[in-house]
């Protein structure tokens, strides 16, 4: 592993303690405790707790539609993957060995009740084609032109958003300037980032769901997170 | 990284910024990135836009879901449990 993360983990968490609004204790918390209650949950689905089989649905039904549309054409067809994905899981329930976590099991069942529709719903582009045209994450003329002094560097800064107010990030009207920017995200770019960042899928998840590779799975969260933030300054600034 | 490389711009900055958050970035790579945002406020606001961008995320789970959707399959769940 080349990672420098791994080799040095207080390298990659000084900055993001120093600026960030979720600190790695946070998200290891998150994770563990998601664990535990996923063992928990099981047990109870198993016993038939209607509660808990509510709250799954709760937990993972939009993440399946986000899924199911990156393989069929419409979002109405991906609601009815979604909806035949879940009689396939409570089907699958008392068979399903904790080999992978639920949510993975039942991502993967979207995926290949997606794939199984085929025909004319089915859609045959590959996560591979990222495009190749360039998508900077900043418009470049936000940066000083080659060839000038501080080629590359900001022209005007970025905003500072720690100054601004503790609701204007989390407001309704924000989060819904962030709902919207992601709707309107190519089809791969709105799966992967609402795997990681809404969901809170690991990377590893989400390429193991999604058979894509690591690079790409970056590239595609990247250009998502990207536009997202390009999205939420304009509307901050604005 | 094909030449050894003692700094990198802003513009090359951000779009390292999920590579870095991932951890997927060399050391090398790493510690280019962590100067210069050391001495760089542009883009310390940079990643840390990014960071709350990402907490943004974490805000839009959505728990409702519509009856339409949730009876047929409750009732399929308590059919299944009944036998």
């Amino acid at each position: 592993m080349t990672s420098a993360a791994a080799a040095h983990p207080w390298r990659a968490l000084d900055i993001r303690d120093r600026v960030g609004t979720l600190t790695p204790v946070e998200e290891d918390q998150r994770s563990s405790v998601t664990v535990a209650k996923e063992g928990d949950l099981l047990e109870r689905l198993r016993a038939g707790d209607e509660g808990a089989f509510r709250a799954l649905v709760e937990t993972h039904h939009g993440t399946m539609i986000a899924v199911a549309r990156r393989y069929v054409r419409t979002r109405a067809v991906a609601e009815e993957v979604a909806q035949e994905a879940w009689l396939a899981v409570i089907k699958g329930l008392d068979r399903f060995e904790v080999r992978s976590s639920l949510r993975t099991w039942i991502l993967k069942i979207v995926v290949n009740t997606a794939i199984g529709r085929g025909g004319r719903e089915a859609r045959s582009v590959p996560f591979s084609s990222l495009g190749d045209e360039a998508e900077p994450a900043v418009d470049p003329d936000r940066f000083r032109p080659p060839g000038g002094a501080f080629a590359g560097h900001w022209n005007g800064y970025p905003g500072d958003w720690s100054s601004l107010p503790e609701d204007a990030l989390l407001g309704r009207e924000t989060l819904d300037v962030a709902k919207r920017e992601i709707e309107e995200l190519p089809d791969a770019q709105r799966v992967v980032i609402t795997m990681r960042d809404i969901a809170g899928c690991s990377a590893e998840e989400v390429c193991d769901v999604l058979d894509i590779s690591g690079g790409n799975q970056r590239v595609l969260l990247h250009r998502a997170r990207s536009k997202l933030r390009a999205a939420l300054e304009r509307h901050l600034n604005g | 990284m094909a030449e050894s490389r003692d700094h990198i711009t802003c513009q090359e900055l951000v779009e390292q910024v999920t590579d870095y958050l991932d951890g997927a970035l060399s050391i090398e790579e790493t510690e280019l990135l962590e100067q210069h945002v050391n001495f760089c406020e542009g883009c310390d606001w940079y990643l840390d836009e990014m960071r709350r961008t990402i907490a943004t995320g974490s805000r839009l789970r959505e728990v409702h879901v519509p009856d339409k959707v949730l009876e047929p399959l409750l009732t399929e769940f308590k059919e299944r449990h009944r036998s």
